[in-house]
């Protein structure tokens, strides 16, 4: 074996090498691999309080991921916020009375969309918008009405 | 007084001196890019003293790395209960940080002081005139191969770096400390982001790849051609193209990640 050839055989193993790490890095470290980059249609759902949520956070239904968040925004005839769901186009069968709330994935974690399918014949379009919704739990808020709560028992 | 201002002036005209030769010899080794793709074996024979013998210092710091980092993460997590972010932690702070910049630390000690020792003992052996007798031009022939492996092989080596570190961490925090396998990877998959995280951070070592081998080959083309120039040169390459990664580091992620 000549010396080139061992040479372009090393070179070839280390390029392959640093290929390889970059696809793992891609598909098994990153979000690459797993998010569904298809089509997805959007739906509007309209909060009292959006909380903590963010773009990008998921849409789950039964703990499912269905879609992600796609844009938030403030809409300022009606002061609520409006968030843009991205929803994948697989789950094209969603009554269109459909509840949508926000929650918290652990005591302390990151928030999501959970939606809550209603019982309705018709289903969520391309642009169509949910109409129920339940804000975020702020926490502050909650303390607050337990002990404005308590304060009214203790008045009794 | 008067002598310690003019002291003061000829340094600061030595490093505008040193800034310009530098631009120029980066503009000649483009320059020379053309006759490097008529020649790619030249490429080939630096891909393999830049990249591929780099390769196992990068893969031996990856693991380390990797394993300190699922050690100390685990300690400070668990107090908060949240072993099951192990993943995360260690992903995110070797590919956005630990990844391109330990591997561009390394480089330069191990790649970059090559680099500028060969290309100053070529000058004071007078090979590089040698070659100009020839009517080859060293800039052409000599450096921009050099430049060019630098490049390609640093995002590479980073790369295998961050990989090999997450490994270190999953072999540290899955096998010996006992967090779950299936969390490890989904909650880092799931936090990570492909064009945010990874690609950012392939960016960061390209630029790190560029400066690095940039002042190694500057070092040892501006060198004295002496052999105490040659070990100044050395040295230099290494301090500097440390200071510059870190300095470099911070603006990138300010610039990046916002």
């Amino acid at each position: 074996m000549s010396k080139t050839r061992q040479i372009e055989i090393l070179v070839g193993a280390f390029m392959a090498a640093g290929f390889v790490a970059l696809f793992f890095l891609a598909m098994q470290v990153s979000n690459l691999g797993t998010v569904n980059s298809g089509d997805s249609y959007k739906v509007k759902a309209r909060f009292d309080n959006i909380g903590g949520l963010k773009v990008k956070s998921p849409v789950t239904m039964a703990g499912v991921e269905v879609g992600r968040v796609l844009d938030i925004y403030y809409d300022a005839k009606d002061f609520r916020a409006v968030a843009v769901l991205g929803i994948y186009s697989q789950f094209d069968a969603i009554p269109d009375d459909t509840f949508a709330k926000i929650l918290t994935a652990g005591l302390l974690g990151e928030q999501y969309v959970g939606l809550d399918p209603g019982g309705s014949d018709n289903v969520l379009k391309d642009g169509g918008e949910i109409a129920v919704t339940q804000s975020a739990l702020v926490l502050e808020e909650v303390i607050g009405q337990f002990i404005y709560g308590k304060a009214q028992e203790g008045a009794k | 007084m008067i002598d310690w201002l003019a002291a003061l002036g000829r340094i600061g005209l030595e490093f505008s001196a040193r800034l310009g030769r530098a631009n120029l010899l980066a503009l000649a080794m483009l320059r020379g890019l053309p006759e490097l793709l008529r020649r790619p074996r030249l490429l080939l024979e630096q891909l393999l003293s830049v990249g591929v013998l780099t390769v196992l210092i990068i893969a031996v710091s990856g693991v380390f790395v990797g394993m300190v980092l699922g050690l100390q993460g685990h300690y400070i997590l668990s107090r908060f209960g949240a072993e099951a972010t192990l993943g995360v932690m260690v992903a995110a702070s070797l590919v956005r940080e630990l990844g391109p910049v330990v591997t561009a630390l390394l480089f330069a000690g191990r790649a970059g002081s090559a680099l500028a020792a060969e290309i100053g003992l070529m000058k004071a052996t007078e090979q590089l005139s040698g070659l100009e007798m020839m009517a080859v031009n060293p800039q052409h022939r000599v450096l921009t191969p050099r430049l060019i492996a630098g490049i390609i092989s640093m995002p590479l080596l980073a790369a295998m770096f961050s990989m090999l570190g997450i490994y270190g961490g999953w072999f540290v925090g899955v096998g010996l400390l006992g967090v779950d396998d299936g969390t490890y990877w989904a909650q880092m998959q799931s936090q990570i982001d492909w064009n945010e995280d990874i690609v950012n951070g392939v960016v960061k070592s390209a630029v790190f790849g560029v400066v690095c081998t940039w002042i190694a080959i500057f070092q040892g083309y501006d060198c004295v051609p002496t052999s105490e120039g040659v070990s100044r040169a050395t040295t230099r390459t290494v301090v500097h193209s440390s200071l510059a990664v870190l300095g470099l580091d911070f603006v990138l992620t300010a610039l990046m990640f916002n």
